[in-house]
């Protein structure tokens, strides 16, 4: 028998990846100032974005595919990663969990993502998504004394759990329609057959669909979100709500456009509605929220269901106004969470948005940065929300889903409110309590970052728009 | 295109945007400094667009000043400037407010003095953006970022109901530009990918598609000027607002509806336009007289120069829809003549509001006997505002109606109506704050400082010239308006040229 080991080199981020967990996993072992390990956890992100400019291709067989699309989403994770932790390194002091099993499992979690946007195969899938999940599950307890951060990880990690089970149920069914796992292969068998109405079919994308629909917290499958987000720890609140969600569109994108090509009519139909939902219940819920974290939840459903456009479009310039979109969220969301985790000091929980007012007066410079997050997440020019919702617009419009769009805009006006109330506190009340920041040097690089880029690509979005459409061409 | 050797759109785009940033380098105690930075900034953008009055070629249709670069190729959006005779005016309009904004809130703004006035510039910015942009994308990036700065100036510095006034104001006008978006995009698509509005406009679109983005337009357009029934966002705004916010609200923003209208809903879609003449004639009519009757019933000074607005805003857009030349440039002159007496409304009611901190009109009485220099200023506005021969409202409004008249003699009929009240709610008003007896709450209040004389003399001398000369800025108009009818349909243009002979005779 001979065996032959498997080309490595498109897998070369993934391994170096678990290489860089495992290693700051033993190095919290020896070194006393966990900052230090966080350092070297970004530091090593840093280096393995790098071989991200590696050599693409399939490997072990068809199941792990590293091609533009995967990159593209490599990248949101590194951003996401790298941003997380450096908000992270203080608040996780004042919490009083500063434990260095914090940044391996925020890079194991980052793993599982990276897994999941290059699988070929549901095996495969499955395997990175089960990674990211259990690691976030923990991240979302990490505050052990908390019980509502207990709770947040509890609900998680039941609902989470119970997803799983629809998604091992989806994949079970569609191996025994087709008797194959693989992507490429799930879509030849259909086509060849004519599978296109086939009731199993139908019921197993149904499934995987509800599966990924908690990934992405889409409604009806969101009610975990508004808990954990609130629950879990700010830094991994801001983790959750971009990686997790990236990673969710990247199978989704993948499995529905390649796998069930052929069936698009029917899965399109089913998530028209899903994202009409999704769009109602996150921006209208969000309207009564007044814990900024739980607010954020509701927005980031709502987010989900303006990506899930770009979905629905199916064609590549559909895909790549998601991920730009996907992108762009990413900066503006961490943004927004940067400040608010500023808020948080020892013995003030500041996650009331009451605890904003008057912030412009105390805090002018946290108050300017907050509210150009605010006005990006509420997608008014010349921020990068603008230009997300506009590229995910003129994709849905081209495709024939004018009215679709009109819905959108309607709710993403509808948006404007609560993300203005947070302004309104900070620029037109007068502070009730004297909340002091605590600032670092690392949250604010994030600022300066996160800033920068909403600024940036809001006025310049050729580079990032250009970005992906490459990163889709070829799909 | 640019006969000028410099871009001077942009450097009227971005001076204002340099002085913000200069302005957020400030400290905070420099108090003084800063205003000086506003002042200078505002000042010299102002003198750097009095070329485009002296150098614009008036015997053109043709778009002036014209700059165009590459912006967001993957898209086909390029940064698109260029003026004709419909918006340079408006243009001009805005620098000069700027000026009259930053003067008139030197001592009334005593908090948050920089945010103040980096807002009140990059209002000034945008504006003049939203006026020079002949991109579509660039177009509705300054139409919409226009909202930020509004916002807080209405918010943050406005009176006791400003918060709800500001969100009023946000949602109103967001919910309006979003269903414009989603036409844009549509024209866009349809249009070949273009973002470019001169080659949109050269186009044809199918009949259902036409109205349907009229409307989507309309939406956006309507409630900035704002048309009846989606005005109610004005009072609260107007009335709430810093004097400087209720002047560029009345000068500027609210004229960019109109100006939509013009700009893109007639020479886009100009058969939708034609066939929603008499719904649009209509809702003119009833904002001109439902705006004036509520005048007559307010209590608040500002509330009423606010519903006087929508009144005023009827009159525009009933002679945009006129379609007819002399409708058309009544219109135009109208914006301009609002914005210059509403504006100067607004500041002269500023002065007392500083002095007296009250806005209701049983506050005052015998003015004329406190402060007479105020007295004669306020005095030639409110002859202005009702339109007396020799003052600029004269003009627009005869103009109007004369359009009016050739469209439907109903319209002009029940359009003249809203003159009549007009006349009769701003003569009470001067009379309750003027005249009668002096009231307790009034004595010994200061005249007018230098300041605030400045302030207020640049707009009577236009009231004045635009009232005895008009020709200096209905040329302007003439090519533009006569190429704009003549898109909107061929019958239009012999109406225009029959228009253009009973204009000479009244000349």
């Amino acid at each position: 028998m001979n065996f032959q080991l498997p080309d490595l080199t498109p897998i070369v981020p993934e391994l170096l990846m678990t290489a860089l967990a495992l290693f700051v996993m033993l190095i919290d072992l020896v070194v006393k100032k966990k900052e230090a390990v966080a350092v070297i956890s970004m530091a090593g992100v840093a280096l393995v974005a790098l071989t991200l400019l590696g050599p693409r291709g399939e490997t072990f067989g068809t199941m792990f595919i590293s091609d533009g699309y995967s990159t593209f989403f490599k990248i949101i994770f590194f951003v996401n990663v790298i941003l997380s932790i450096l908000i992270s390194i203080k608040y996780i002091a004042i919490e009083r969990v500063n434990y260095g099993e914090y940044y391996s499992l925020i890079l194991f979690s980052t793993i599982g993502m990276m897994i999941m946007a290059s699988a070929g195969d549901l095996i495969v899938l499955y395997l990175g998504l089960e990674l990211m999940a259990l690691s976030t599950y923990i991240l979302a307890g990490f505050i052990r004394h908390d019980i509502k951060s207990n709770e947040a990880a509890l609900k998680y990690f039941l609902l989470g759990a119970f997803s799983s089970g629809f998604l091992l149920y989806g994949i079970s069914i569609v191996y025994g329609l087709t008797g194959t796992t693989d992507l490429k292969g799930i879509a030849a068998f259909i086509v060849e057959r004519g599978l296109y109405d086939n009731v199993s079919l139908l019921l197993s994308i149904l499934f995987l669909m509800v599966a990924f629909g908690f990934k992405i917290a889409a409604a009806p499958f969101h009610m975990w979100a508004p808990d954990v987000y609130e629950g879990a720890p700010t830094s991994i609140t801001a983790f959750m709500s971009v990686g997790p969600k990236a990673a969710g569109f990247a199978v989704i994108g993948r499995v529905f456009l390649v796998a069930f090509a052929a069936a698009r009519v029917d899965w399109v139909t089913i998530l028209i509605p899903l994202a009409i939902l999704t769009m109602a219940v996150g921006n209208i819920i969000a309207l009564a929220q007044t814990n900024i974290k739980r607010m954020l939840a509701y927005s980031s459903i709502a987010h989900a269901g303006y990506a899930l456009l770009g979905v629905i479009v199916a064609n590549n310039e559909g895909l790549a106004s998601m991920m730009n979109y996907l992108m762009i969220y990413a900066f503006m969301n961490i943004g927004a969470f940067a400040v608010i985790i500023m808020l948080r000091s020892e013995g003030f929980k500041g996650d009331s948005i009451y605890d904003y007012e008057g912030l412009s007066k105390t805090h002018p410079m946290a108050a300017a940065l907050m509210l150009i997050f605010m006005f990006s997440l509420t997608g008014i020019p010349p921020t990068a929300g603008f230009i997300g919702k506009l590229y995910i617009f003129m994709a849905a419009v081209n495709a024939g889903y004018t009215w679709l769009v009109v819905v959108a805009v309607i709710f993403s006006a509808i948006s404007a409110y609560f993300y203005l109330r947070i302004v309104m506190y900070m620029y037109m009340r007068d502070p009730k309590v004297t909340v002091s920041l605590s600032t670092s040097f690392s949250s604010g690089v994030a600022l300066a970052v996160t800033t920068a880029a909403v600024l940036i690509i809001g006025v310049f979005p050729t580079a990032l728009v250009e970005f992906a459409r490459m990163a889709v061409k070829g799909f | 295109m640019n006969h000028l050797s410099y871009p001077i759109l942009s450097l009227l785009i971005f001076l204002p945007i340099l002085g913000s940033l200069l302005i957020l380098i400030m400290r905070r105690s420099w108090e003084l400094l800063t205003k000086f930075i506003a002042l200078v900034t505002s000042i010299a953008t102002f003198l750097l667009s009095l070329p485009l009055f002296t150098e614009f070629d008036k015997t053109t249709h043709k778009m002036q000043f014209v700059e165009r670069h590459s912006w967001i190729p993957n898209w086909n959006i390029h940064y698109f400037l260029g003026v004709d005779g419909i918006s340079i005016l408006l243009v001009l309009l805005s620098t000069l407010t700027a000026i009259l904004c930053v003067l008139i809130s030197w001592e009334s703004i005593t908090k948050k003095v920089k945010e103040f006035y980096i807002s009140i510039l990059l209002t000034t910015s945008f504006m003049i953006g939203v006026f020079c942009s002949l991109d579509f994308f660039l177009f509705y990036l300054f139409w919409e970022a226009m909202l930020i700065p509004m916002f807080l100036i209405i918010g943050v510095w406005g009176g006791p109901n400003r918060v709800y006034a500001a969100i009023k104001f946000f949602l109103y006008t967001l919910v309006g530009s979003v269903l414009m978006l989603v036409g844009i995009i549509v024209l866009y698509l349809y249009g070949g990918k273009t973002f470019n509005i001169l080659d949109l406009m050269t186009r044809t679109y199918p009949y259902t598609m036409q109205l349907w983005l009229f409307w989507a337009f309309f939406a956006a357009f309507a409630v900035k000027v704002p048309m009846w029934p989606v005005h109610t966002w004005l009072p609260d705004a107007h009335t709430e607002a810093p004097t400087a916010g209720s002047v560029i609200l009345a000068a500027i923003l609210i004229k960019m509806g109109a100006y939509g209208f013009l700009r893109f809903s007639l020479p886009l879609f100009p058969e939708a336009a034609k066939a929603m003449t008499p719904v649009m004639l209509t809702l003119s009519v009833i904002a001109i007289i439902y705006g004036a009757v509520i005048c007559l019933a307010q209590t608040d000074l500002k509330r009423l120069i606010a519903y006087s607005s929508v009144s005023h805003m009827g009159f525009v857009t009933l002679g945009i829809f006129a379609l007819n030349t002399q409708g058309i440039e009544g219109g135009i002159l109208q914006m301009i003549n609002h914005g210059i007496v509403t504006g100067a409304l607004f500041l002269s009611v500023g002065i007392v509001y500083d002095r007296t901190h009250s806005r209701l009109i049983v506050d005052y009485g015998g003015l004329a006997t406190v402060m007479p220099i105020y007295a004669s200023f306020f005095m030639v506005f409110t002859l202005a505002s009702i339109g007396l021969p020799a003052t600029n409202g004269f003009i627009g409004e005869f103009l109007i109606l004369l359009g009016g008249f050739m469209k439907s003699k109903l319209v002009g009929v029940l359009a003249c109506t809203g003159i009549i009240i007009g006349a009769g709610y701003m003569l009470w008003l001067y009379q309750r704050i003027f005249f009668m007896e002096v009231n307790p709450k009034v004595y010994g209040l200061p005249d007018m400082n230098v300041r605030e004389t400045i302030t207020l003399i640049p707009l009577i001398i236009l009231v004045l010239w635009i009232g005895v000369y008009p020709n200096t800025f209905l040329s302007f108009m003439h090519p533009s308006v006569a190429h704009l009818l003549e898109r909107v349909s061929s019958a239009g243009m012999q109406e225009a040229v029959a228009a253009k002979a009973v204009l000479e005779v009244i000349r």
